[in-house]
């Protein structure tokens, strides 16, 4: 994998969906963005088509300069486990696995052999802070620890964009706080940070770009001017 | 990646509730029907070939037939065979050797005790005595066999000296006397354990004793016949056939005598086996058809209960082709597992079967543990969950991410 590449998503051009018409919008490399928008403004629907598990019946989306809008399922799936990482408000962990295989699955895909894929997953635990509960399956941990594993499951193979579905939407307010700081703490590494929301202060606090969606389509961007509060 | 494929399928086999596994009856069912049948099969065919006392000498054994009631082999027959019969057949070139056999019937007693034991009869020259020894395929356990100047002694089968239970709890060994219809007799000799009812309680004695006893004259009930080549032991059957029919004056197909060699004997055990064993084979394949079937069923539902784990592991990189090799790999286990249990269920079967033949008939047979058998049943049950699994297998490759995330 080439980590340099610059991430760049473009969604260019009409895109012909009920949730989503006529969006074009451009994501620059180490940028956070959020997506605002109330239920049924086709927040999810943009977000699919970032990150590749949908394809638009019109329009061309570009990834670092690939247009990824006609590719077949299996180049898909190769983009998501080389270049996005997953992050969901229900956290999507597999329930039979402990929280370091959890971590550990999108390395499978990647052909990571077992002792790298272990070093890898025992790193990314310890960056969330998990280390002692690696062993555990998701039905033993809260859930902001659940969404901290799923962080690091993002992370697994060192994608240049992480795209975060609300990911506090089924957290308290103080561990979603802790799951946010991650997440900026990510991008303040280098990580393209996309994340879906319906929280206006969230967006705000921590976007430098916002996107508000409205029936499908951008009703208003606003852009950060002050400097971001960092914990 | 494969091997990952293998933990994963395992780790979701794990956490599988009983519903899954009840699928899996079908396939264990028949595999153990199968496993049991051939681990016990075996054991079956030697037990009634030793029954039958069918060895693997190259003897001939011929009978007369028209049997008018139950008794010891060709003891009640219309038309016996004679020693003019014997005679007979021993001027046949093909023919080496003959000897005279009759079983009858006796009162034994000893201790006081009264019990009916076969008594079979002992040639009194050493060739036809080697003969005889041979078809019976005795061995002394104590003392000696019989010698040809043996008169007034006998040689006992296996149960009287093991079951002295029958003897008042006192042992028939070499050095005691016992009475055969009320004549007495001394033991020389215990033939070690046949596995025969015949064998293991018969009393054998020299002709003349026994025609003292029983008055044969010149009838027999089994003339033993060894061929001049061991080769052509068919051919010299077909001899016998001719000129016994020949001598009783009866047409081909209706023959009131039977000639028979071991193969002969031993190949008509076994195609009433062989025709168990595929009636049960039938039965198990019905049941491992029924165990696939519950295999697609477990696993569509599982595809459907799994719709988001789908989703995930395709928002996470997981190709069609992944999709498709984990819920393969897991039917093929699904398959693997329930023929595993199947196998163990089938060999202790087979192994309680084995025992309770023993037991019943006195015999020491082992289980026959086939390893083609257990890994051939091991591979099939895997193969068979593996089919099964390809139409379900597809179904969850085939999911759509999104709408699979949805769950």
């Amino acid at each position: 994998m080439n980590y340099k590449t610059p991430a760049n998503i473009i969604i260019w051009g009409t895109i012909f969906l009920k949730a989503v018409n006529g969006v074009s919008l451009k994501i620059r490399e180490g940028e956070f963005v959020a997506i605002m928008g109330p239920s049924g403004s086709g927040k999810s629907t943009m977000m699919n088509l970032i990150g590749s598990l949908d394809v638009p019946t019109k329009g061309k989306i570009f990834l670092d300069g690939e247009d990824i809008s006609t590719l077949d399922e299996s180049d898909l799936a190769q983009i998501r486990g080389q270049k996005i990482g997953f992050i969901f408000q229900s956290f999507n962990l597999i329930n039979n696995l402990t929280a370091k295989e959890n971590v550990m699955i999108p390395m499978i895909f990647q052909g990571y052999d077992i002792d790298e894929r272990g070093f890898r997953a025992d790193e990314l635990i310890k960056l969330v802070e998990l280390t002692p509960w690696a062993a555990h399956s998701p039905g033993e941990l809260s859930g902001g620890q659940q969404q901290r594993v799923a962080i690091a499951r993002a992370l697994a193979n060192s994608p240049e964009v992480v795209l975060a579905d609300e990911p506090t939407g089924n957290l308290d307010t103080k561990t979603g706080e802790t799951v946010m700081d991650f997440l900026n703490g990510l991008n303040k590494k280098g990580k393209t940070i996309v994340m879906v929301t319906h929280d206006p202060d969230l967006a705000k606090e921590y976007a430098d770009i916002v996107y508000w969606l409205r029936d499908g389509k951008i009703e208003k961007v606003t852009k950060k001017t002050v400097k971001r509060r960092i914990k | 990646m494969i091997k990952d494929f293998f933990y994963l399928a395992f780790k979701n086999l794990k956490s599988r509730g009983i519903r899954s596994w009840l699928t899996l009856l079908g396939i264990f069912i028949g595999v153990t029907a199968v496993v049991s049948l051939i681990s016990l099969g075996n054991g079956l065919q030697m037990a009634v070939a030793s029954q039958f006392g069918i060895s693997e000498n190259e003897l001939i054994t011929v009978q007369a037939g028209g049997l008018s009631g139950f008794g010891p082999p060709g003891s009640i027959v219309v038309d016996p065979l004679t020693r003019e019969d014997a005679n007979a057949i021993e001027r046949l070139s093909s023919v080496k050797n003959t000897v005279l056999r009759n079983i009858e019937d006796g009162i034994v007693e000893y201790n006081n005790y009264v019990n009916f034991r076969y008594v079979g009869t002992i040639p009194e020259n050493k060739e036809d005595i080697k003969l005889i020894n041979a078809q019976l395929d005795a061995e002394p356990l104590l003392g000696r066999l019989l010698k040809e100047s043996d008169l007034g002694k006998v040689v006992l089968g296996y149960n009287f000296y093991n079951k002295k239970e029958e003897w008042g709890d006192k042992v028939i060994e070499p050095g005691k006397a016992i009475l055969v219809n009320n004549e007495k007799f001394e033991v020389i000799g215990i033939v070690e354990k046949k596995g025969s009812i015949i064998m293991d309680n018969v009393v054998l004695m020299l002709e003349s004793d026994a025609d003292d006893l029983f008055g044969f004259g010149d009838e027999a009930d089994v003339i033993i016949v060894e061929p001049k080549n061991k080769e052509e032991i068919a051919k010299t059957k077909e001899d016998i056939e001719k000129l016994l029919r020949q001598r009783r004056d009866v047409d081909e197909g209706e023959e009131n005598f039977e000639v028979s060699t071991p193969e002969a004997a031993l190949a008509s055990v076994n195609s009433i086996l062989d025709g168990v064993q595929i009636f049960i084979v039938i039965i198990a394949s019905i049941s491992i058809f029924i165990g696939a079937i519950g295999i697609i069923n477990t696993m569509i539902t599982s595809v459907m209960e799994r719709k988001k784990e789908i989703g995930i592991t395709k928002s996470v990189g997981a190709r069609n082709e992944h999709v498709f090799l984990q819920f393969f790999i897991e039917s093929s286990l699904l398959g693997l597992i329930g023929g595993a249990v199947g196998i163990l269920f089938g060999t202790l079967i087979g192994f309680a079967g084995i025992y309770g033949i023993n037991l019943w008939l006195g015999t020491e047979l082992g289980l026959n543990i086939d390893f083609i058998l257990i890994f051939g049943s091991l591979f099939g049950s895997f193969l068979i969950g593996g089919i099964a699994g390809i139409v379900p297998a597809m179904q969850a490759a085939k999911q759509n991410p999104v709408e699979a995330l949805r769950g």
